[in-house]
């Protein structure tokens, strides 16, 4: 089968990358582009492991194909961090430790990441609501949503010297 | 997992889509939000030869409300119905089922034109539909027609949509949307498909039911009313005894597959309480 050529913006980076008509956004990312902080965990759409920002909403990139993101904008998990300096979700994720061995993390941060940007200042129940997407076979979710109420208030404390 | 190969096409009108439903008759499916259809698939359950992309055919996303209805292109996806302004005073059972679909990533996905059209009586959608009394506008190249939600799901995987022919939007008329509502899901998990699930709506004055249209979920192969139920409801003053007949009508008119949420007995079950939940929902005093 021949490949086609699909280009969209990932990280801020022009991107372009041959991929055939089945290939799935997640392969993609991993196989051709070495991005391979976005992880497949179940590959049914359930886990959330492989969520991607798409045009500004999260997707779980198992479940789309690589062409449906021509002329896109795609931030995964490599976007987040400026140079050496951690996103205010990854600080807050470390602060609270919302992670022991690590595999969903990924996509909880992506799904954070959104997520505070669809409600800023959510309440404990929201922010459960909001990562209902993601599954965590580890933490039992505690320090997952201390750790987002934490990024919360980061972001709010960053947006006030901002401003 | 990777789906078998096909060719994917990406029309940006209604016109190529018929061009190429009618080219590749037989072999090609069309692409909503693939929440359903990428995994079946990545399964080889689906192995269409070529896909054809509505995401960029602009007629098919947006919704309108007019002085009698609400109409919803077939792309909205389901938190575009969540975020439309208003839309939980405008039609509250709609609103409310749809933030019970699946999760934040699915519902960025996954379409209502989907949702229905997919026929599978675990989905939400069609219950939804049949408890508004919803309309289906359909196209093909042959013309259009509106089929009601009433006469269009006919079993698993079966609707009234003929293969080169596309759901292009749903209308609900807002009477039916301002009705007394209920909807009761249960699930396992959030995010989880319906074990069982129940939408009605309905008038409620001096004690008494009217216009009543039960819907169920995950129930039986397809998603069906209980018309036994509603008649004896829109027939007697509500109590007690009148709720545990409809119930028990209800629940004999259901006929669920046995999988891992549980066998048919615990189902049907699951439906009366579901239905006995909603129907309070509906008609206790300090609701809606
Ligand atoms: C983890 C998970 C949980 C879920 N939970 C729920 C749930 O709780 N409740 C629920 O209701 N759904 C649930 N779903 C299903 C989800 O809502 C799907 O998105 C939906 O069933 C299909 O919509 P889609 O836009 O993704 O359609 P697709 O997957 O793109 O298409 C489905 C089928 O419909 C056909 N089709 C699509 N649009 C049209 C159209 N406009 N005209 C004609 N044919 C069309 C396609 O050819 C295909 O055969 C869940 C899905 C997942 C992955
Ligand atoms: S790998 Fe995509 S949802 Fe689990
Ligand atoms: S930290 Fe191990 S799965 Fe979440």
């Amino acid at each position: 089968m021949k490949s086609q050529k699909v280009s969209f913006t990932l990280n801020g980076k022009a991107t372009e990358v041959a991929v055939e008509d089945r290939t799935l956004l997640v392969h993609a990312l991993r196989e051709e582009l070495n991005m391979t902080g976005t992880h497949i965990g179940c590959d049914t759409t359930h886990c959330g492991v492989c969520t991607v920002d798409l045009d500004g909403e999260s997707v779980k990139s198992c479940t789309v194909l690589a062409r449906q993101a021509q002329g896109k904008t795609l931030t995964t998990v490599e976007g987040l961090a400026q140079g050496k300096e951690l996103h205010a979700v990854q600080a807050a994720f470390m602060q609270e430790h919302g992670l022991q061995c690590g595999f969903c993390t990924t996509g909880m941060l992506m799904r954070a990441y959104r997520f505070l940007q669809e409600n800023p200042t959510p309440t404990e129940e929201q922010v459960r609501w909001g990562l209902s997407g993601n599954l965590c076979r580890c933490t039992g979710y505690q320090n997952i949503v201390k750790a987002v109420m934490r990024a919360s208030e980061n972001l709010q404390a960053i947006a006030l010297t901002e401003s | 997992m990777i789906p078998s190969h096909f060719n994917y096409h990406n029309p940006t009108n209604l016109a190529q889509v018929f061009a190429l439903l009618s080219e590749h008759a037989g072999e090609a499916k069309v692409l909503a939000g693939g929440h359903s259809l990428l995994p079946m698939m990545k399964f080889r359950f689906a192995e269409p030869t070529h896909l054809v992309d509505l995401a960029d055919v602009a007629v098919l996303k947006g919704i309108k409300v007019n002085d009698s209805n609400l109409l919803i292109g077939a792309m909205s996806s389901e938190n575009d119905l969540l975020r439309f302004a208003n839309m939980e005073q405008l039609c509250p059972l709609l609103f409310k089922a749809t933030q019970l679909i699946a999760d934040p990533q699915v519902r960025n996905r996954g379409t209502i034109g989907g949702d229905i059209a997919h026929g599978d009586p675990g989905n939400d959608q069609p219950a939804v539909m049949l408890a508004l009394n919803a309309q289906f506008h359909l196209e093909s190249s042959q013309g259009k027609r509106i089929v009601a939600a009433d006469e269009f799901f006919h079993g698993t995987y079966q609707t009234a949509l003929a293969a080169d022919e596309l759901l292009t939007a749903i209308e609900i008329p807002l009477e039916q949307a301002n009705k007394r509502f209920g909807f009761r899901k249960l699930k396992r998990k959030t995010g989880d498909f319906a074990t069982a699930a129940c939408a009605l709506t309905l008038n409620f004055n001096d004690g008494q039911c009217s216009d009543v249209r039960i819907a169920l979920t995950n129930l039986a192969p397809k998603s069906f009313r209980a018309y036994q139920a509603e008649w004896l409801l829109n027939n007697h003053p509500l109590n007690q005894d009148t709720i545990d007949a409809a119930v028990e009508l209800a629940m004999r008119a259901c006929e669920p597959a046995k999988d891992l949420r549980g066998d048919a007995q615990y189902k049907t079950k699951m439906a009366g309480e579901m239905l006995k939940r909603a129907l309070l929902d509906a008609t206790s005093s300090d609701s809606q």
